[in-house]
């Protein structure tokens, strides 16, 4: 049986010119970037040669970019390193309801630690409204933590309007571009962010590789401690060849952004219409406006949105039901929750999430598997 | 699957058979929730843990089969947690593997089965199934290894559920189970049983009630009373009669001549009855919510045997209808020890599982 990828929020595959630079650079790159050497400079050659290339897909210096493990500890490092930076006897964060459990959790740990943290409401449409950050400041807010794109809706966020409300108060602001990046234009200057996560494998590079832009002059205190690479920011050895290719993902992300874009926006398009001309009771959740092309969250009313994953995997086609985390979730997403959406309803959603792979043929093939398992899941639930 | 030797031997089976096989685990209850009740060394046995997930996860992709697990926590809380901690604090003695067999493995389970598009649910469960034909009904028999024999658990099932219902491993015994794992080279083949209740570590009930009642935010009540004798003597006190069961000789802490069981408990006024074990016969009992499998009920009396627990022989009893048509009336032909309500009784003709219902 054919399989197709529509989860491609979840993670991504590897491009194929991103797994040559992996593979040139695992087979022959083996030096440690810090050493003085011959071998260690072919690695730091390589080190800098992705650092020049993630800044330049986010218009930032090429000093401002620290490589680490993933999105995860670039949103840990991003947030614990500032809240942390000076001791200070009391710190207040902000951040948003609808946020990755990369930032939900860091800021839960922090609170637990005697941080006093808000978490900003979002409108149906699932977007922060800035009046509400300007109304959550206070004297002693240490940093704003909001995502540029939500994984599960694709909405995007006010960015620079946010950071404005936050620099006004004199408060750096910390986005999760974890999917954002590569989907839609990132330009640290024009959106003024101060820290900026990045994940390899959202962006058709490996897992285990992703970045945090950290804008010159940002207090930032480490949070593992050891050598002294990247700029005493993150230690330990780099990982070279996961790096180099994050470094050719971001060159080839900068280079079809716009065609790309585009495409998988009509792609998108083209399966919502379809599936709400045929399909009754069901509808996008979030806003259709101010989202990256290739995100769609729908809600088919009377159906068990984990069985209809299970259903339309056993047809071959692999959507989820939410963030990939699910198989232990029993509560439904808490960003359809924070949207409005009743708990049956946020059960009732999936999510498609497209990508380079996909083609107009698969997204028909799709609404009809869609069509055909909505008919059969509303027929035999009793529950639901 | 639940990671165990029988539902993955059951998977393997039906694979080697040819069916189009897809493996679920049914995620059930998040140990977790009740942190205090699980020691960092806990090993299998629990229900839904990782570890389990892990095994029964690698046995479908030894045998080569779609795999997913599935999560009816919030079922099970609301239709087998939360009745078993009502029906303790009513001073009955409740079995969940009965009502996670009605209400959650051969229901809402059986919807997930429909909802892929499968025809049958395989489970690991030791009983047997067969289509009758005279009487045009799925009938419920004991499994070859009555050692093993689950339909006591299994007496509320319909006969829509039955009809859907395949148990692979009824005309096998436990050894047998275990060999051809082996055979079949399964990672599972020689893991431990899983003992008692799923939900509850180290069979500590009491203690997994307490928990249970914290997190919920609900107050203990006031619990403790007093322990009489069946002539009406306080003898001593307890702590609540959910820490009790009727038949229990343990953990009263009273020292007597002779030794004291639990003849009944009251929670209305906290009492906990204590006599000797002739105290505990009794003669016959009324059973409620009657669920009929192998006939369709009984208007004349029905000779049988009957169990009153899982660990109970079955007895010779006649079991007749009374005005209630969802209740009969079990008379034992000698008197059984502890008859506990709560639990189920279950009628058997032979190895025929004729129906059963609660002893309240």
């Amino acid at each position: 049986m054919q399989h197709f990828y529509f989860d491609h929020n979840a993670t991504t595959p590897v491009a194929p010119e991103v797994l040559e630079t992996a593979m040139s650079c695992l087979s022959q790159v083996y030096g440690n970037a810090s050493s003085i050497h011959h071998f260690g400079q072919a690695a730091k050659q390589k080190l800098e040669a992705a650092r020049r290339q993630v800044a330049a897909l986010i218009h930032a210096s090429p000093a401002e970019v620290v490589f680490t493990s993933g999105g995860t500890e670039a949103d840990n490092l991003a947030i614990l390193g500032v809240v942390r930076a000076p001791s200070r006897p009391q710190a207040h964060l902000i951040t948003s309801a609808i946020e990755h459990s990369a930032v939900l959790a860091t800021a839960a740990q922090l609170e637990r630690e005697g941080v006093a943290v808000t978490h900003l409401p979002v409108s149906a449409a699932g977007t922060v409204n800035p009046d509400d950050l300007r109304r959550a400041l206070r004297p002693e807010t240490v940093l704003v933590s909001i995502m540029h794109a939500n994984n599960e809706l694709g909405t995007v966020q006010p960015i620079a309007d946010i950071a404005r409300i936050a620099h006004e108060a004199g408060v750096p602001l910390h986005v999760d571009g974890v999917q954002a990046l590569g989907k839609i234009a990132v330009d640290v200057d024009s959106l003024a962010v101060d820290l900026y996560s990045m994940s390899g494998h959202k962006l058709y590079a490996p897992k285990g590789v992703g970045a945090l832009y950290v804008r010159k002059g940002t207090r930032l205190a480490p949070t593992t401690f050891g050598g002294h690479h990247e700029r005493d920011r993150r230690p330990g050895t780099e990982n070279v060849p996961g790096i180099a290719a994050l470094g050719a993902a971001a060159e080839l992300a900068g280079r079809t952004l716009t065609a790309e874009s585009e495409r998988l926006a009509a792609l998108r398009d083209r399966l919502e219409a379809s599936v709400l001309d045929r399909i009754s009771g069901a509808g996008i959740n979030g806003a259709r406006w101010n989202r990256t092309p290739n995100t769609s969250n729908i809600y088919f009313d009377g159906v068990d949105g984990e069985a209809m994953v299970i259903a339309l995997d056993l047809r071959g086609f692999a959507v989820s039901t939410g963030s990939a985390c699910s198989s232990g979730a029993i509560t439904p997403s808490h960003v359809l929750i924070a949207l409005g959406l009743s708990a049956d309803r946020a059960r009732s959603s999936l999510r498609f999430s497209l990508g380079r792979s996909n083609t107009a043929e698969q997204v028909d093939a799709l609404a009809d598997a869609l069509a055909a398992s909505v008919t059969h899941l509303r027929r035999i639930s009793v529950h639901a | 699957m639940s990671g165990g030797v029988d539902s993955s031997t059951v998977a393997a089976l039906l694979v080697r058979q040819g069916h189009k096989i897809v493996g679920m685990t049914m995620q059930l209850w998040n140990q977790r929730r009740l942190p205090e009740l699980v020691p960092e060394t806990a090993g299998h046995g629990r229900c839904c843990s990782l570890d389990d997930v892990y095994d029964a996860r690698r046995v479908a992709e030894q045998v080569g089969i779609p795999y997913y697990v599935v999560n009816f926590e919030k079922q099970f809380e609301e239709q087998v947690v939360q009745p078993f901690v009502e029906e303790y604090l009513a001073g009955r003695t409740p079995i969940p593997c009965t009502l996670c067999n009605n209400y959650i493995k051969f229901d809402r389970f059986l919807e997930m089965a429909d909802a892929v598009g499968a025809h049958y649910i395989a489970t690991g469960h030791y009983a047997r199934v067969r289509y009758d034909e005279p009487t045009g009904r799925y009938q419920l028999l004991r499994a070859r290894d009555e050692s093993k024999d689950q339909t006591y658990f299994l007496f509320g099932l319909t006969q829509k559920q039955l009809a859907r219902t395949l148990f692979p491993l009824g005309e096998m015994v436990k050894t047998e189970v275990r060999e051809l794992a082996r055979a079949m080279d399964l990672s599972v083949a020689d893991k431990g049983d899983s003992q008692e209740i799923c939900f509850v570590p180290n069979g500590d009930y009491a203690a997994f009630m307490s928990a249970y009642l914290k997190d919920k935010g609900i107050a203990p009540q006031a619990t403790r009373g007093a322990i009489v004798t069946t002539d009406g003597r306080t003898i001593g006190e307890h702590e609540g009669v959910h820490h009790f069961t009727v038949g229990q000789r343990r953990g009263l802490g009273i020292a007597a001549r002779e030794p004291l069981y639990v003849i009944s408990t009251d929670p209305e006024t906290q009492r906990v009855v204590v006599g000797g074990n002739d105290d505990l016969l009794r003669g016959r009992f009324i059973a409620r919510r009657v669920n009929w499998i192998s006939i369709e009920g009984v208007t004349a009396p029905v000779r049988a045997q009957v169990k009153i627990r899982n660990k109970h022989a079955a007895a010779p009893a006649t079991v007749q209808a009374t005005a209630d048509p969802t209740c009969v009336e079990v008379v034992f032909e000698d008197a059984q020890r502890a008859v506990t309500p709560g639990q189920g009784a279950v009628f058997y003709d032979g190895d025929l599982v004729l129906g059963g219902g609660w002893i309240g």
